[in-house]
């Protein structure tokens, strides 16, 4: 059971990454693709029906968490106190900016919260890609399980830990190359004319640097863990998510070049997925790695919570997950085809 | 300064107190709006609906700024109480999990539908969807509510090998009768923010001479609604609530009413002020035997003043909560009377030009969001100087590793953050307040209504 828990919480965190990400990515893209007030609104009408809902499942996330593994939860919270609270403002300032920016036709009004907007949305990939990265570096865990990092220390994954050092920059590097590739696609998608064939330069111009990346990150994560690209081959599951990875890919970068739109960003969730998927599998049952000494690190079994309130959840958690996944089914049929520019009025 | 407990308390006070503002206001309003688009669906005319649709745009901003301020709220719980989310996350994550998922998928996919989907879905579908905003709002209010109702008076759990508390019994955890008793209290409260700011509006435009109209049909709305859950407010729930905590927590009880001795016949006091050091309440005016009443339906019952317990037990703030419960008890009573001289009027016909009335109605929307949050004080300053009510001490629920320092600088960062958002608030509600139900010029009208209108 703490096992249908694992998958859970990595289910959901990387819906979260799939669907966030798309907004998070055209926000990271639109001073660039979007070069006046009309064609900005024509990017923001594209993500607007979406993008709270996207955030919910970053909710959801801490939710499954919360209940399932609460030690990793209050560790983990606590131990990356103050960047957690960086990435909350950074949150709060994005919606904001998504939900101001309409209300006043003023000039420096929407130019101020289209550059919040910017900043916030660029930072936060940033920031939870370098998170990633430090779970699967590991942190300084003490014997009860707490920890807490600094900012920066020696740079180094081996001498005095901080959150930032050159392993976690790079998978922070790597998560907003990855996203912003993957809002690109979404508003080649969504969107027409001049937006559009914009994205789809953006995509063209991230996809190299995204691959060469993906296997800078691959091998370096070989050499701050060793091990782990055994761990990949073990696991079955991983497999699968290596395949989605480069057919991900594939998908993407033909049908972009072929002027598929929807199946291009298709190929970019699927990329996502399988990324994501594959980490998770080789994670597994490693929740949080201790950096140092191992048997301290978080596993399904040490940090799960009791079999009766996991068993409990599990009577209403899939419900609710049908339903979540029943609302994004309607609002994407509701807001099926493009935003056209000529739609988006004066 | 030192004190990282201090701050973390402050830090979660300020932002849950901030965050509260806004829902308040959107379930509230949720419910208004659903009840002027019935009557406008029922043939009560158009002013039913620019009401409706001028209420929904206050909605929506209201919305967009509980969402935000309620994000950091959920990490919080993490972040600063972290030994207390280890402790109690088999159960708490229940209903927190819960809310993300039956209350916020649901909010946030019809919300929009809301605020840019009339054209398209027609006024019917509309109606359907702005029901199902006000059970998703409430939802979550009953999902969160209970969260706190367990910490105020916990059941259904069960204690496992390494001390955390686990699930014992799901239903009974979720049904927990505090927890219905202070989601309704707490729903009738929020109803009576919505009606205030409904009827002040109202009154506003009244005044003005300005949208005669709309101004009428808000204006009844909100004084109607605002009486009745003025009185739903005080009787039953307050009293019920009541009755929970002199059951439960017969010390928060005794400190709410500045009663430092036990003893049959218990007064209730109006005013006065609590002397903790002397054990007195200076000059108080008391109403004999009322408490006893009030606590056990029994006009000679005991009551257990704060003598009957350690003192290790009682409130931290007996001062600060014995204010804030008399602040809300007493803004209560005066909406009650407010609101059922505005319906005396209403009922007369006379309320549209009794203008002393209608200045007064314009300038008391901002009581409801005192007596809430002197409400919710009651409530968390009561449960001192336990996190979770006779299991876990606050102090012992702290994150051990966040440093005073970096508490303190965030505290400051929200302060300076919502400072700004609440500035950006209120001039916009006062814009839109300004520009009335029909100011509303195509070229400001939010974006994904392009999509939304033109589909
Ligand atoms: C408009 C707001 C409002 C008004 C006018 C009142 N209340 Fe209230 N009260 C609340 C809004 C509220 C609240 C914000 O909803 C609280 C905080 C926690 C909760 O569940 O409800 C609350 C808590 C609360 C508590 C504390 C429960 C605890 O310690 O946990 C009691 C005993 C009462 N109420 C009783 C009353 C009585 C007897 C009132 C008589 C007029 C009254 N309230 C008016
Ligand atoms: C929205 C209305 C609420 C307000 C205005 C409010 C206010 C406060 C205040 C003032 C404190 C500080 C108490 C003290 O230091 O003595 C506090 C603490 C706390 N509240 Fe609330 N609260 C609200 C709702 C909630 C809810 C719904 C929950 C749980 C789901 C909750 C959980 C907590 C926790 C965990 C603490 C910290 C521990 C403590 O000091 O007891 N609060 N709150
Ligand atoms: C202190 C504990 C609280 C936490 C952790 C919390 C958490 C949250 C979060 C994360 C959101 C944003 C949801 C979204 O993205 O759609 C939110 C909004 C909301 N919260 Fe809270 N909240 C707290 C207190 C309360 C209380 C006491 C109530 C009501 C009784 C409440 C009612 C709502 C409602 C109705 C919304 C929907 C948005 C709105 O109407 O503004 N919350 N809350």
């Amino acid at each position: 059971m703490e096992t249908i828990w694992f998958g859970i919480s990595a289910f959901v965190l990387t819906m979260y990454v799939v669907l966030d990400g798309f907004d998070f990515g055209a926000g990271a893209l639109h001073l660039f693709v979007a070069r006046d007030d009309r064609a900005r609104r024509q990017v923001l009408s594209a993500i607007g029906p979406f993008w709270d809902g996207n955030e919910v499942w970053l909710l959801a996330g801490g939710g499954v968490l919360f209940l399932a593994f609460p030690a990793v939860l209050a560790s983990v919270l606590s131990g990356f106190y103050l960047a957690i609270m960086l990435v909350l403002w950074v949150l709060v300032l994005r919606g904001i900016a998504l939900e101001f920016r309409s209300h006043l036709a003023d000039r420096m009004w929407r130019a101020f919260w289209d550059g919040t907007f910017w900043i916030a949305s660029t930072l936060a990939p940033v920031l939870f890609g370098a998170a990633l990265g430090n779970l699967v570096r590991g942190v300084p865990l003490d014997a009860d399980g707490w920890f807490a990092l600094p900012l920066f220390a020696s740079w180094t994954t081996t001498g005095e830990l901080g959150i930032l050092d050159w392993y976690t920059v790079l998978t922070g590097v790597l998560a907003l190359v990855a996203i912003v590739h993957h809002g690109a696609l979404f508003l080649a998608w969504k969107t027409d004319g001049v937006v559009r064939a914009r994205s789809l330069v953006a995509a063209r111009v991230a996809f190299p640097v995204l691959v060469l990346l993906w296997i800078a990150v691959s091998a370096a994560t070989e050499v701050v863990v060793p091990g782990w690209f055994d761990a990949l081959l073990s696991r079955p599951v991983a497999w699968a998510g290596a395949v989605l990875l480069v057919a991900g890919l594939v998908v993407s970068a033909r049908a972009r070049a072929t002027g598929r739109d929807r199946a291009a960003f298709l190929g970019s969730c699927a990329f996502l997925l399988g990324a994501l998927g594959a980490t998770a599998a080789a994670l597994h049952p490693v929740l949080v790695r201790a950096a140092g000494d191992a048997s301290r690190s978080f596993t399904v079994e040490n940090a799960a919570a009791d079999p009766a309130s996991l068993a409990a959840g599990l009577r209403w958690w899939p419900a609710g997950c049908v339903l979540a996944l029943g609302y994004f089914a309607l609002l994407f049929r509701l807001h099926r085809g493009k935003i056209a520019l000529d739609d988006v009025d004066d | 300064m030192d004190d990282p407990l201090f701050w973390h308390r402050l830090q979660f006070g300020f932002t849950a107190t901030f965050h509260y503002i806004f829902p308040q206001l959107t379930m509230g309003l949720a419910l208004l709006v659903v009840v002027m688009k019935l009557a406008a669906l029922r043939g009560g005319g158009a002013a039913w609906d620019d009401a409706a649709r001028f209420w929904t745009r206050i909605l929506g901003l209201g919305f967009a700024l509980g969402v935000v301020t309620g994000i950091p709220m959920e990490f919080q719980f993490g972040t600063n109480w972290a030994a207390f989310s280890r402790t109690t996350g088999g159960v708490i994550g229940q209903t927190l999990a819960m809310e993300g998922l039956f209350a916020f998928f649901l909010e946030s996919t019809l919300l929009g539908l809301l605020l840019f989907g009339e054209r398209r879905l027609g006024p019917r579908r509309h109606f359907v969807v702005a029901c199902g905003l006000l059970l998703g709002s409430w939802l979550s209010a009953y999902f969160i509510v209970t969260t706190n109702a367990f910490m105020q008076h916990p059941v259904g759990h069960a204690l496992a090998a390494d001390g955390s508390y686990q699930v014992g019994d799901l239903a009974a955890f979720l049904l927990n009768p505090w927890a219905l008793v202070q989601v309704l209290h707490n729903q009738c409260g929020a109803v009576v923010s919505g009606a205030f700011c409904v009827a002040s509006v109202g009154a506003f435009w009244t005044l003005r001479g300005e949208h005669a109209d709309v101004a009428r049909v808000s204006l009844r709305t909100g004084v109607i609604a605002g009486l009745v859950a003025s009185m739903l407010v005080a009787f039953p729930t307050g009293h019920w609530q009541g009755r929970m905590v002199a059951a439960h927590q017969p010390v928060a009880l005794a400190a709410m009413e500045g009663r430092f001795e036990s003893g049959p016949r218990a007064p209730l006091a109006v005013i006065g002020q609590p002397d903790v050091a002397n054990r007195t309440l200076d000059n108080p005016v008391r109403l004999p035997a009322l408490l006893s009443w009030i606590a056990y339906g029994d006009f000679s019952a005991d009551v257990a003043g704060l003598d009957a317990f350690a003192e290790d037990v009682w409130p931290t703030n007996v001062e600060l909560l014995y204010y804030a419960f008399h602040v809300m008890v007493g803004l209560g009573t005066l909406f009650i009377a407010l609101m059922g001289l505005a319906t005396l009027q209403l009922l007369r016909r006379r309320l549209a030009t009794t203008r002393p009335l209608l200045w007064v109605l314009a300038l008391a929307f901002p009581f409801p969001f005192i007596a809430n949050t002197a409400g919710w004080m009651t409530a968390e300053f009561g449960r001192q100087p336990w996190l979770v009510y006779g299991l876990l001490r606050t102090a012992d629920g702290a994150s051990p590793t966040v440093h005073a320092g970096a508490t303190v600088f965030t505290t400051l960062g929200f302060a300076g953050l919502y400072f700004v958002l609440g500035v950006l608030f209120l001039a916009l509600v006062g814009r839109e307040v300004a520009l009335g139900p029909h100011g509303h010029a195509a070229h400001s009208a939010p974006d994904a209504s392009a999509h939304a209108e033109d589909a």
